[in-house]
């Protein structure tokens, strides 16, 4: 066991328990309300929600993946790159509204926002139950990190006991959101984020200049690697696949439930809009870490024998942690694993309160008991999300690993089903309701057919279109059909003069000046 | 938010990330990057500054 690592990790692990207990007396109120616990009373101002948002959206599964598929497959793997590009600007035009209308009316998840646009408590339990059943799988990846860095630390007990550090930090984490709800993980995003920025800047600076230079580097990479497969005779290749990726993982970003909760605790659409010219700078920050899993391959950590154990279990998610211990002095290895791990406990608890949130207004409050008070929809809420970070932690035990990557996988397709509810719904109350539900349903079956028929090894279909093969994002395929599913049961409905549902908003709710 | 044209700037980044086939290549190499890296890395900045240019713009429009 590597001491002196395992130190400075477990003390920083405690300095952020300690902060996440400590959450509950920030901005004091009255933590009985959903309001408070959920979205900490949207009181974040534009500083917070940088932090808040940066430590949701970049998650330990992020800083430990991204690497780990260029370290695996090469220049594919940077897709994380544009895809972090267009998700800004896309959702500086589209997030203002979506907060506007939340705060006029109250609303916590994007669910309420569904059931009362469009009138139809059938549809918001369509957004809510593909909101929390993507973002299950998401919470037990978030664990895979922690428990790839917690093994980096080199601790290992026989059988269950093995698991140990893991479930202690899980309980810890359960017990201060159950208590602080979202106030302890924006304090603890700033330790994490700064940690983070440490660990990068010490990275970018010392790791290539052990290597000898980034030309070094990059000349250790496999050619074929080291860019896309150009387009072949009827076959678009790489490009397509690249660039659907991209798009569509940028599609679906703000739709997570996790997402959503962050936007909406901020307190006003501006401090939102100008986060999205300063969350850049953590695109910046993956951008360098992507290029870790290029700077492992340099400095040829899997053939080393001191990692050889840990490649064969975790594989290419070894690859950063290998790189930092063998560049970084053990004290730092401490630091860098801790922004980790810490990285893997924000969104964690994010993701849960949102599922939590979900569960209880759209599921429980619509379907069990209307007449929930406001007490104990929080009491529901706080319950759940020990329910939720209980069935992540079960999940990741018990189950092999490839079945939380293969369902994160199935979650991004799935949640993007929801974007002409949500987005487009932002904009016009064109679509009926009944043909949304319907487009959803098409979008859900044919993404999950065409990732079954990739055996859930990926998610890049090759499409045969007159002639030519189109590989592309399967998730940009099924919001295809949903939209042409949607568009046409709406001119049916339409043309038939079924009676359309309620629109409980006003335009004028949209625009927040 | 008004006079929306403003908003086509985003397509700068769009149009520059449709672009593969442009960038899509070894050379020029900066810094020890290769061009492929060292162009979607630079669009970052790039297009953080359209978007900060662009809230500029609205909030000083609707004050």
């Amino acid at each position: 066991m590597n001491m002196t690592a395992a130190l400075v990790f477990a003390g920083l692990f405690g300095f952020v328990t300690l902060l996440g207990f400590y959450a509950a007396r920030w901005r004091a109120a009255d933590l009985t309300s959903l309001h408070e616990w959920g979205l900490a009373g949207r009181s974040f101002g534009t500083v917070i929600t940088w932090f808040l948002l940066g430590g949701d959206l970049y998650t330990a599964y992020t800083f430990i993946a991204v690497p780990a598929l260029l370290f695996g497959v090469g220049a594919f793997g940077f897709f994380a790159v544009p895809y972090t590009i267009l998700v800004f600007p896309f959702a500086f035009i589209v997030l203002g509204r979506l907060w506007s209308v939340s705060h006029r009316h109250g609303y916590i998840t994007p669910a309420d926002f569904v059931r009362a646009r469009y009138g139809s408590r059938w549809l918001a339990l369509a957004i809510a139950v593909t909101g929390i059943v993507a973002t299950m799988p998401y919470i037990a990846l978030q664990l895979v990190g922690l428990e790839v860095v917690i093994a980096g630390l080199g601790f290992k007990m026989a059988g269950w006991l093995n698991e140990l550090p893991l479930l202690i930090a899980f309980a810890i984490l359960a017990a201060y959101t159950y208590t602080s709800g979202l106030r302890a993980p924006a304090m603890i995003a700033i330790v994490k984020d700064i940690l983070i920025y440490i660990t990068i800047i010490a990275a970018v600076i010392i790791i290539p200049a052990q290597l000898g230079g980034y030309g070094k580097i990059f000349s250790a990479v496999s050619a074929d690697k080291l860019l896309l497969k150009p387009p072949a005779e009827h076959n678009l290749n790489g490009y397509s696949a690249y660039l659907t990726l991209a798009i569509g993982s940028a599609l679906a970003l703000f739709l997570y439930p996790h997402s959503v909760t962050a936007v909406l605790s901020a307190s006003s659409a501006n401090a939102l809009r100008r986060n999205m010219a300063l969350l850049p700078a953590y695109s910046l920050v993956l951008g360098l870490i992507a290029l870790l899993g290029y700077m492992a391959l340099a400095a040829d950590v899997s053939h080393l024998p001191e990692y050889a154990d840990y490649f064969k279990q975790y594989g290419a998610n070894f690859a950063v942690p290998a790189l930092f211990l063998h560049s970084f002095p053990d004290w730092f290895v401490g630091v860098a694993f801790a922004a980790i791990g810490i990285g893997a406990l924000v969104p964690a608890a994010i993701m849960s309160i949102a599922a939590a949130n979900l569960y209880t207004r759209n599921i429980h409050g619509e379907f069990f008991n209307k007449n929930l008070t406001e007490k104990q929809e929080t009491q529901w809420a706080k319950a759940m999300s020990l329910l939720v970070k209980a069935g992540a932690l079960i999940f990741i035990i018990a189950l092999p690993k490839q079945y939380a990557i293969q369902l994160q996988l199935l979650g991004g397709i799935w949640i993007i089903q929801t974007l002409p509810a949500i987005i487009v719904g932002l904009y016009t109350r064109w679509f009926d309701h009944r043909a949304l539900l319907l487009g959803w349903l098409f979008g859900i079956v044919s993404g999950t057919w065409m990732v079954a028929s990739l055996q859930f090894k990926g998610a890049i279909f090759p499409l045969q279109l007159f002639g030519y093969t189109i590989p592309a994002y399967v998730a940009v395929y099924a919001l295809l059909l949903n939209f042409m599913i949607a568009i046409l049961v709406t001119f049916l409905v339409k043309s038939l003069s079924l009676t359309p549902s309620l629109d409980r908003t006003q335009p004028q709710d949209y625009i927040d000046e | 938010m008004k006079n929306s044209k403003i908003l086509f700037w985003f397509l700068i980044p769009l149009f520059a990330i449709i672009c593969v086939p442009f960038y899509n290549r070894l050379d020029p190499v900066l810094f020890g990057i290769p061009f492929f890296y060292a162009y979607q890395l630079l669009l970052i900045p790039v297009t953080a500054a359209i978007t900060a240019g662009v809230y500029f713009y609205f909030s000083r429009k609707n004050k």
